[in-house]
């Protein structure tokens, strides 16, 4: 038995001074001084918040491929140390995943790991954008989210027909939405700093022109879509209009573009090169509140690791992409203060990402559930997180397997204390068990 | 009078040196002081390049690396020259000769030579910024930015300072270092063209701005920046207006790929708007001077008969380089011991 004390409990949008016991992989009792039975672990959470594990929608663990970069394993253990208990594997892997072999493979690389594992499927063959993938084949092993992550799908009658297919599927196709003429040759956000730089610039109509169109193909099949990293205020704006129509529509908004601006481009440092590109304060700005008035559904980390030898080179050659699991939950905290209590945060990576995901109560057995509430009987997925702790980011100290995070040497405040996978410990003291 | 006496006397002129360095990734590192140093400096090695043996011991025994992963074959033998006049050692890596077409990364390359012992190196690339990331990877080597992507091309800007300069003070029977920097006041330059994609007009923007002039820019809206935020200019809506208040006017090259329909619709009509044709010329105030950093483009942004007047500069700024560039390096590489002795000498 595992007792989690003195901490205060974020569920169900309530929190509560209690502690919480876990036993056989579920929470067996949650309330104020529980008894602790001789064998116990006790883990101290003074000064914490106590919620279920966190999830994790959009996370690339380059495995099978790009081994170099990251691997199942290693990215599970950035998660873990991250508060996640689940993350949703991008389908953009060499190969994609596209067939059941490669869903097969992770997943059999997944076991074991201190996060579960969540596979994407690619929406289209080869991520290509000209054939459907075998949507309906993957479905039928439980893979619930597709996406061509890493481009958009840019046929509209091919994303048309997708929609129309995956309507009795009981799936949700996500878009990165990125029209790939108006990007071509870009490196960062088109603006004040592209023209200053003399960087060729990505518009933010790239993003929203296909988000643009996909809330048409919504509008007209009635099949619910995801949308990936939303970046601009004129995406929110496209996005509200869409929830007031009625449209089952949701989306999620990264730590990084709720943090950064498009001015930490100016040294011309490729760890701030990601896509889509940072953004100016106002696009920042309207995304916070976007976050705040539940606009935005989700935080998610587009975690995108990347060895030196892709990241060491002239701005424009070098790969779009940032580390996030690891300083996801101190880093969103930290950018919506002021906008969100730290309780509202996890929500946004709790329960509203495990909803879209289809992992939540709603979607599988409580005792398998991520991201819901912390009650008897529900999974004993737990992220301890001191809102106060200090602690300083040293990329070589990270569990990824690349050092591609913009929080380098960064001083941040708030950090995850542990984190219990099915009633085991997986972090402890902000350390990996094992 | 010894050789070293020689050429410090010729750069007496010069004084102090001033504190620029250790790297020159852009014409901001320089300021409005940082670019009248290097016009007084380079006005005493105009003065070294007319005598017979046109050459200085000034860096003797320092070693300068030109990289150039961009074919410019001008602004290479310039800085070459500069450097050689100097007295430095030149090392000179084209990247077809190199192993970076073997897949070596810039990263690599530059430690390479940097192991080599080498002082400075003038990169040449075609990636903005390419200069400024340099700068972080070197241990001890200084970085000289002759040109990166659309970024800047501050040794440039430097020599049409530097010309402009000269014209004004020959035409007031003046001596250009008794002008220092009081004749930029208040003019006004008009820079015309693919400013979107010109480095050199990013470098002239901000040093002109530095000099107190005004500049004006003028182009097809899909050739100016996609943002003119933070800029010192003006956006001149009608370029035959403009032209005719112009005491400067700096044409930019434009590519011919850009007149393929992508930005404009074709090349013959960029001429008709925005090319200095014999028809504009005679807009053109009879003070007015023209600069182009070359290659020009004949019948495209310049007419031909237009290249012969006198009041385009084109010839006098390609002559201008190495000396500009000559002050440069002495200016960034010159030893803190060399210079403190001309200080003396002076007094």
């Amino acid at each position: 038995m595992v007792v989690i004390r003195g901490g205060r409990v974020v569920s169900g949008g309530r929190t509560s001074r209690a502690d919480v016991a876990l036993a056989e992989g579920m929470v067996a009792a949650v309330g104020a001084d529980l008894e602790t039975p001789a064998g116990a672990v006790v883990l101290d959470a003074g000064g914490c918040l106590v919620s279920a594990g966190l999830v994790d929608l959009h996370a690339h663990l380059r495995q099978p491929g790009q081994e170099e970069a990251e691997t199942v394993e290693s990215a599970c253990r950035a998660a873990a140390l991250g508060g996640f208990t689940a993350i949703m594997a991008m389908p953009n892997t060499d190969p994609p995943v596209d067939s059941a072999s490669v869903v097969a493979e992770i997943r059999s690389l997944a076991a074991g790991q201190p996060c579960e594992v969540l596979v994407a499927g690619a929406i289209t063959l080869g991520r290509a954008g000209e054939r459907l993938a075998p949507l309906g084949e993957l479905a039928g092993l439980g893979v619930r989210l597709f996406t061509d992550d890493g481009s958009g799908v840019q046929d509209g009658a091919l994303m048309l027909r997708a929609l129309e297919y995956a309507r009795g599927l009981g799936i949700t196709l996500a878009e990165h939405c990125e029209d790939a003429a108006l990007s071509a040759g870009g490196a960062m956000h088109e603006g004040t700093w592209s023209s200053l730089l003399g960087l060729p610039g990505i518009p933010a109509a790239a993003e929203e022109a296909m988000l643009a169109r996909d809330l048409a193909l919504v509008a007209q099949t009635g099949t619910p879509m995801h949308f990936l990293h939303l970046s601009t205020g004129g995406s929110v704006s496209l996005l509200a209009s869409a929830r007031a129509r009625g449209l089952p529509v949701t989306a999620e908004v990264t730590p990084h573009h709720l943090a950064l601006t498009d001015a930490a481009v100016s040294g011309y440092d490729p760890v701030f090169k990601v896509n889509p590109p940072l953004r100016p304060e106002s696009d920042a700005q309207v995304l916070r509140r976007a976050v705040a008035d539940g606009t935005l559904d989700a935080i998610a980390t587009d975690h995108a690791p990347h060895p030196p030898e892709a990241k060491d080179l002239p701005f424009d050659e070098a790969r779009p992409g940032m580390l996030g699991l690891e300083t996801a939950l101190s880093v969103a905290v930290r950018a919506l203060t002021g906008y969100l209590e730290p309780e509202e945060v996890l929500a946004r990576m709790t329960s509203a990402p495990a909803a879209i995901a289809g992992v939540s109560g709603a979607c599988r057995p409580a005792e398998q559930a991520q991201g819901g509430e912390l009650v008897p009987g529900a999974a004993g997925h737990v992220c301890v997180f001191d809102p106060e702790a200090a602690w300083v980011v040293e990329p070589a100290a990270l569990a990824s397997r690349s050092a591609n995070t913009p929080f380098a040497g960064a001083r941040l405040r708030g950090r995850v204390r542990h984190t219990v996978l099915a009633g085991t410990p997986v972090v402890l003291d902000a350390e990996l068990v094992g | 009078m010894s050789v070293t006496e020689e050429a410090d006397s010729a750069v007496a002129g010069a004084g102090r040196r001033a504190r620029i360095g250790p790297h020159l990734l852009s014409v901001a590192d320089l300021g409005a002081e940082g670019i009248a140093e290097v016009l007084r400096v380079a006005e005493a090695f105009a003065e070294v390049e007319r005598r017979s043996i046109p050459k200085v011991p000034t860096l003797r025994g320092k070693v300068v690396a030109t990289l150039f992963f961009e074919e410019s074959t001008r602004t290479r033998l310039s800085f070459e020259t500069a450097a050689k006049r100097l007295s430095a050692d030149v090392l000179s890596l084209a990247v077809a000769s190199s192993s970076v077409q073997k897949g070596e990364s810039l990263r690599d390359t530059v430690q390479t030579v940097e192991a080599m012992g080498i002082d400075a190196i003038v990169l040449r690339h075609a990636s903005s910024g390419a200069p400024a990331q340099l700068a972080r990877w070197v241990e001890r080597a200084q970085v000289l930015n002759a040109g990166d992507g659309w970024h800047e091309h501050p040794t440039q800007a430097l020599i049409d300072c530097f010309t402009l300069r000269q014209v004004l003070a020959e035409r007031s029977g003046t001596d250009p270092a008794s002008l220092g920097t009081s004749c930029f006041t208040g003019l006004q330059v008009l820079i015309v063209g693919d400013v979107r994609h010109s480095r050199v007009a990013r470098s002239q923007v901000l040093a002109y701005s530095a000099l107190g002039a005004q500049v004006t820019v003028c182009g097809p809206a899909s050739l100016l920046p996609p943002s003119l935020v933070g800029w010192p200019v003006t956006v001149a809506p009608d370029f035959d207006e403009a032209l005719g208040r112009a005491d400067v006017v700096s044409l930019l090259r434009l590519q011919a790929e850009r007149g393929s329909g992508s930005f404009v619709p074709t090349l013959r009509e960029y001429t008709a708007g925005w090319g200095l044709t014999a028809n504009r010329v005679d807009r053109l105030s009879p003070r007015a001077i023209v600069t182009h950093p070359g290659p020009m483009v004949r019948g495209v942004e310049i007419a031909s008969d237009v290249v012969e007047l006198p009041s385009v500069v084109v010839t006098r700024q390609v002559r201008n380089g190495v000396a500009v560039r000559m002050a440069v390096l002495f200016l960034l590489l010159g030893s803190d011991r060399a210079l403190a002795g001309l200080g003396r000498r002076r007094g």
